[in-house]
């Protein structure tokens, strides 16, 4: 396998981010390929954060630049990023709450379909027909179809986070960004959205997981980046990386949950 | 444009209810005692304002408090309208619709730099701007405190030119045709089921769930690929082009433009009615529009021999106590029993008259099993 048959989407190159004298990342040098998983682990205040931040436009790198398909991230704003293909599911769902489920997955697709902006008041909602077959059958895959009339607000957090993914998946992102996608989660609920995650991952699209939990990544994976210090210190597929010295000093001398469900 | 007219089943119901309503006015009012066309083309009137202001604030979240701006400038514009062109109402409209619009895309454009509490003061400060303009800075055209009124010196270009001037003040006609009596009011209750028309058009196309997503997360809107500000923006202009039509038939029904219109109490007002009504809701606002101005006219016309007539029954002695406490709160006053009942309204049913139709409606359909508060806010659009 030679270098130049990889294709690499995202690059992260040698980035670093300094707030005042503290240095949050230093030194981050990343490569994402096309339809892997990739996870960045690391115990809390690794500086996990700050990297995807720093990747999705919201924080400058002091030093270095992200780089997605030919173009630089940083400085555009959100819907511009996202217009590109780079898709983010957040820490806590962000959703609309005062709309129902179907009309959650929907509103994705018209920014898909019709770009950043357009007024469109002319053809009814009902008539939509093809993004509304579409939305269902995403909320099919993620088993909530039988609650794409309920108002989105009462949804358990595992339900919206479920939600959150479909709203993301409808929009066949390049990119898809998950940050910390089991985080105050309870065992079913986690164990339910490995499930989801791992179906996506039978259709390669390319992901970039951020994770603190590092059962959830071992199993999702390709490639594993492991973060301590707000320094890569280790790196490669996971098993390498779970034998690795170096990363079970970082979990068990930092955080100590090397082997259990966060919270 | 076909697809204009293509609406849902349901809505079209909607419609042609809303519309047999409003056209039946001077015959469901006339036993309230409010059938007259000068109160009834204020019921028109104010409806289409407080529709259009929904779209902004029900819809997408944004509370101006500076809307009575541009029923002011929807004014002016018709009345110079009338002044320098014609005294026909088509062009007065359409210009007070443009030049309303022109206004609200500038103001809209800098108060949306800002959300929340900061865009409100915004719009207050501009509506605020704008009254003192037309107070006293824009006297040549605005006539300042006296009010821009019609003259017998008005060029009037085209009607002058089509027929010679007439003895005394022209009245607001329609090609040709001069209003009269209730033929005003029927002409305002076309345009308010025109705009109403519109607004259900708004309420059901993709368009209208993009402003209530707005409204519900803007954050996850950014994150999902949308640019939010010209929606916004889009929204305050359509509000801003309702406000200007609303002020355009004020200044039919009477040819006159006076600055008070501007005032901030006056945008203060079609928040009330939006609020009474139902916030976000396709009717509630016109409800709410048409309580506040029947109450108007009910309360603002009692007075203390009025009321003495009401409380004949009482005891005499107390019958001075309970008209002098009573009279505090109707004629001049009548604003104390707004308060009130805005109060009342804010904190027993914080959804509006509408919400309290739901309940109702709640409490008939499904015996013993309320809906829940989660559930009623699923679909606000009726």
């Amino acid at each position: 396998m030679s270098v130049a048959e990889k294709n690499i989407v995202l690059h992260v190159a040698d980035v670093h981010k300094h707030f005042g004298g503290l240095h949050a990342l230093s030194d981050i040098d990343l490569e994402v390929e096309e339809g892997k998983t990739h996870a960045i682990i690391g115990p809390n205040g690794a500086g996990k954060s700050t990297l995807l931040n720093v990747i999705i436009g919201k924080l400058a790198p002091s030093k270095g630049a992200v780089v997605f398909d030919g173009q630089i991230l940083t400085g555009k704003k959100p819907h511009e990023i996202n217009q590109m293909g780079v898709v983010r599911v957040f820490q806590t769902p962000e959703i609309f709450p005062d709309l129902s489920v179907l009309q959650n997955v929907m509103t994705p697709a018209f920014a898909k379909r019709d770009g950043a902006y357009r007024a469109n008041i002319w053809k009814p909602l009902e008539a939509e027909t093809e993004i509304r077959e579409e939305a269902e059958a995403i909320l099919e895959d993620v088993g909530l179809h039988e609650r794409r009339d309920v108002h989105a607000g009462a949804l358990s957090r595992g339900d919206k986070r479920r939600m959150e993914l479909a709203m993301c998946l409808i929009q066949h992102p390049r990119l898809l960004l998950l940050d910390e996608p089991t985080a105050g989660m309870s065992r079913h609920d986690t164990n339910t959205t490995i499930d989801l995650l791992k179906k996506i991952k039978a259709r390669g699209m390319t992901k970039v997981i951020i994770e603190h939990d590092m059962h959830v990544v071992f199993s999702l994976a390709d490639h594993i980046s492991v973060l301590a210090g707000g320094r890569i210190i280790a790196e490669g597929a996971p098993n390498e990386v779970r034998g690795n010295p170096k990363v079970q000093e970082a979990y068990l001398g930092g955080a100590h949950d090397l082997g259990a469900h966060s919270k | 444009m076909l697809q204009f007219f293509n609406v849902p089943r349901r809505d079209l119901l909607t419609f042609l209810a809303f519309s047999a309503v409003v056209l039946a006015m001077p015959l469901w009012l006339s036993p309230l005692g409010a059938a007259y066309p000068g109160l009834m083309q204020k019921f028109a009137i104010y409806a289409i304002f407080a529709l259009g202001f929904n779209i902004l604030f029900g819809l997408t979240g944004y509370l101006s408090f500076g809307h009575a701006a541009f029923v002011g400038v929807g004014s002016y514009t018709a009345v110079w309208s009338f002044k320098l062109l014609t005294m026909d109402v088509l062009p007065a409209m359409v210009f007070a619709v443009v030049v309303a619009g022109g206004f609200s895309l500038v103001i809209g454009y800098l108060s949306l730099r800002r959300s929340g509490i900061y865009f409100s003061i915004l719009t207050l400060a501009f509506a605020q701007m704008c009254y003192s303009l037309a107070y006293s800075v824009l006297t040549p055209i605005t006539n300042g405190e006296t009010s821009l009124q019609l003259t017998l010196r008005d060029p009037r270009i085209i009607d002058t030119a089509l027929a010679p001037r007439g003895e005394g003040l022209p009245s607001a006609s329609i090609l040709g045709h001069v209003f009269s009596g209730v033929e005003g009011f029927y002409f305002c209750a076309v345009m308010l089921i025109v705009g109403f028309f519109i607004s259900q058009k708004i309420f059901s196309s993709p368009f209208g769930m993009m402003l209530r997503a707005i409204k519900s997360n803007q954050v996850r809107m950014n994150y999902t690929g949308f640019n939010t500000r010209p929606y916004a923006l889009t929204a305050f202009v359509i509000s801003g082009m309702y406000a200007g039509l609303a002020g355009a038939l004020l200044a039919v029904t009477d040819p006159l433009a006076g600055a008070e219109r501007m005032q901030w109490t006056a945008s203060g007002e079609v928040v009330l009615m939006t609020i009474l009504g139902g916030v976000g809701t396709l009717i509630g606002p016109v409800i709410g529009a048409w309580l506040i101005k029947y109450f108007e006219n009910i309360f603002s016309a009692f007075n203390e021999q009025v009321l003495h007539r009401v409380f004949d029954w009482v005891p005499d002695g107390l019958e001075d106590i309970v008209v002098l406490i009573t009279s505090k709160f109707v004629g001049e006053g009548w604003h104390l029993t707004l308060g009130l009942l805005f109060v009342l309204i804010v904190v027993f049913l914080p959804g509006g008259v509408m919400e309290g139709v739901r309940r109702i409606a709640g409490l008939f359909g499904r015996r013993g099993k309320p809906s829940s508060g989660a559930a009623m806010r699923v679909q606000p659009a009726e």
